[in-house]
């Protein structure tokens, strides 16, 4: 653990930083002013969250750690939402299918005593079951929304058939879902061959078993897999609603602002 | 002349804060061929879409053998008044499968092989990829799925205008001869008014979103309405 203990020497890892500014200013990427905000939007929210939980950790209180997991579920939420911009309601689809995801799998770990109730366990999780939903629910949403704008044609042609906006829109709402879903699908199919999860390196890094790190990140793994579905499977059926009407019109102005 | 099959009457709509229809009246009588003409923007299209209701009227009405659509179930609706757009988007990964879409959807039983003959194509396409198919076949095909649900009434949303010259007349021969066989009412929408002189029986203009009037074609060609033709046949 040595050269880890100091926040100064943290920083030494700036230089690292710095290959990628030049690059960028070699290249013209153009990318400098965002690696810098990058760069201390990290740092400042690391720290910020590492003293939260060594303060919630200090008073092990579960109210306070499903304060914490909410507020996470709603950051997550309005993220997901200014990237759908232009789905109406995308905040409220979002929060819903984050926060279910969020109660879901981790009331089955916590039913099941898979892992202990303790903040130790609950908010590393649940970061990574909410985040891994937020993304699955940004990624629904645009393509639902980019997908009726593009196959107008299509869903009108079904409508026209006597099809409900329903049955209309299920082929767009088979390709999001397959679209969220593959990249974890083929994470955890790869895993342990192409790359080692985070979580698993942080705890053989920390000093765990390997075997124990092992068995964590299957739950991980296999809870990421249950979240995200659940996520995505609910913004799509939440969502697609806000491009019809009630009397299973496409709305005219594509929702665009 | 009798209660026409589909009425429009004081029809507006708005979306996004254009005025699309400013108060369109007019009657398409049934078993007839109506041809929608007018500039484009005229709202052609959206009238066309007022009717089956795939989208909301602001206000006015449609009527449907006098009743008012509005009060229809809009899937129901759609089924009486099938529609014909100007890409035939198929569905399926077979013709078979294109053709019974909408029939399946409304659990009614089609024969894919009638309907194929009715729209003069083989029947040995039913098995072909839909998309394998010339643009002027898969018309074919979108117009006989809509025949699948056995509709009363046709829209027809410029359903030649991505065809070529020749397969563009067998369409229209194809409407005139659908239009006889079945008794079908039908409302075309056209901008070619050497086509609506050889396929429509009553003609509507449209202009800027307002009804200009309704003429038979006789009268749109050479007596009454030939100042409106005029008209429009400087900004078609």
């Amino acid at each position: 653990m040595e050269g880890l203990q100091t926040v100064g020497s943290a920083l030494l890892t700036l230089g690292l930083v710095a290959v990628a500014v030049v690059l960028s200013l070699y290249e013209r990427l153009g990318l400098e002013k965002d690696i810098g905000v990058a760069v201390v939007r990290s740092f400042v929210q690391l720290a910020a969250i590492g003293y939260v939980i060594d303060f919630i950790f200090g008073l092990d209180n579960l109210g306070l750690v499903t304060l914490l997991l909410a507020g996470m579920v709603l950051f997550a939420a309005w993220t997901s939402a200014r990237r759908a911009e232009e789905v109406p309601q995308a905040f409220l689809v979002a929060a819903v299918a984050v926060g279910v995801a969020a109660v879901a799998t981790l009331g089955v770990l916590l039913t099941l005593g898979i892992v202990p109730p303790t903040a130790r366990y609950l908010i590393p999780l649940g970061g990574m079951v909410i985040g891994n939903s937020m993304n699955a629910a940004s990624l629904t949403m645009t393509r639902i929304r980019d997908d009726v704008a593009e196959q107008r044609p299509k869903v009108e042609a079904a409508l026209a058939l006597g099809a409900t906006s329903r049955q209309a829109v299920s082929p767009i709402l088979r390709t999001a879902l397959q679209s969220a879903l593959i990249p974890l699908i083929d994470a955890t199919k790869t895993t342990g061959i192409i790359f080692l999860p985070g979580a698993m390196v942080g705890m053989i890094i920390a000093g765990a078993d390997p075997l124990e790190a092992v068995r964590l990140q299957i739950v991980v793994l296999y809870m990421l897999l249950g979240s995200v579905s659940i996520a995505a499977i609910l913004v799509g059926t939440l969502s697609y609603r806000s491009f019809f009407t009630p009397r299973h019109q496409l709305r005219t102005t594509p929702p665009e602002h | 002349m009798d209660r026409p099959k589909i009425e429009v009457r004081g029809l507006w709509y708005w979306a996004g804060g254009t005025e699309i229809l400013k108060g369109v009246d007019a009657g398409m009588p049934g078993g007839e061929i109506t041809a929608v003409v007018g500039p484009s923007g005229a709202g052609k299209s959206t009238l066309l879409r007022a009717i089956n209701r795939l989208i909301e009227p602001s206000s006015g009405e449609v009527y449907l053998d006098g009743e008012p659509t509005g009060s229809l179930d809009p899937l129901e609706l759609r089924r009486r008044v099938g529609m014909v757009f100007q890409i035939p988007a198929l569905f399926g990964a077979s013709v078979e499968e294109a053709l019974l879409y909408g029939a399946h959807l409304s659990r009614k039983d089609a024969d894919p092989g009638r309907l194929l003959e009715m729209v003069g194509l083989d029947i040995s396409l039913a098995a072909r990829d839909p998309q394998a198919l010339s643009v002027g076949q898969q018309q074919r095909v979108s117009i006989a799925r809509t025949l699948a649900l056995e509709p009363e009434a046709l829209l027809l949303d410029e359903p030649t205008s991505a065809l070529d010259e020749a397969a563009r007349l067998r369409i229209e021969e194809l409407v005139r001869d659908l239009n006889v066989r079945l008794g079908l009412t039908m409302v075309f929408v056209s901008h070619d008014l050497a086509q609506v002189e050889r396929v429509a029986d009553r003609v509507v203009v449209l202009a800027k979103g307002k009804s200009m009037g309704s003429w038979d074609r006789a009268d749109f060609f050479s007596g009454a309405g030939e100042r409106a033709r005029r008209f429009i046949a400087g900004r078609l």
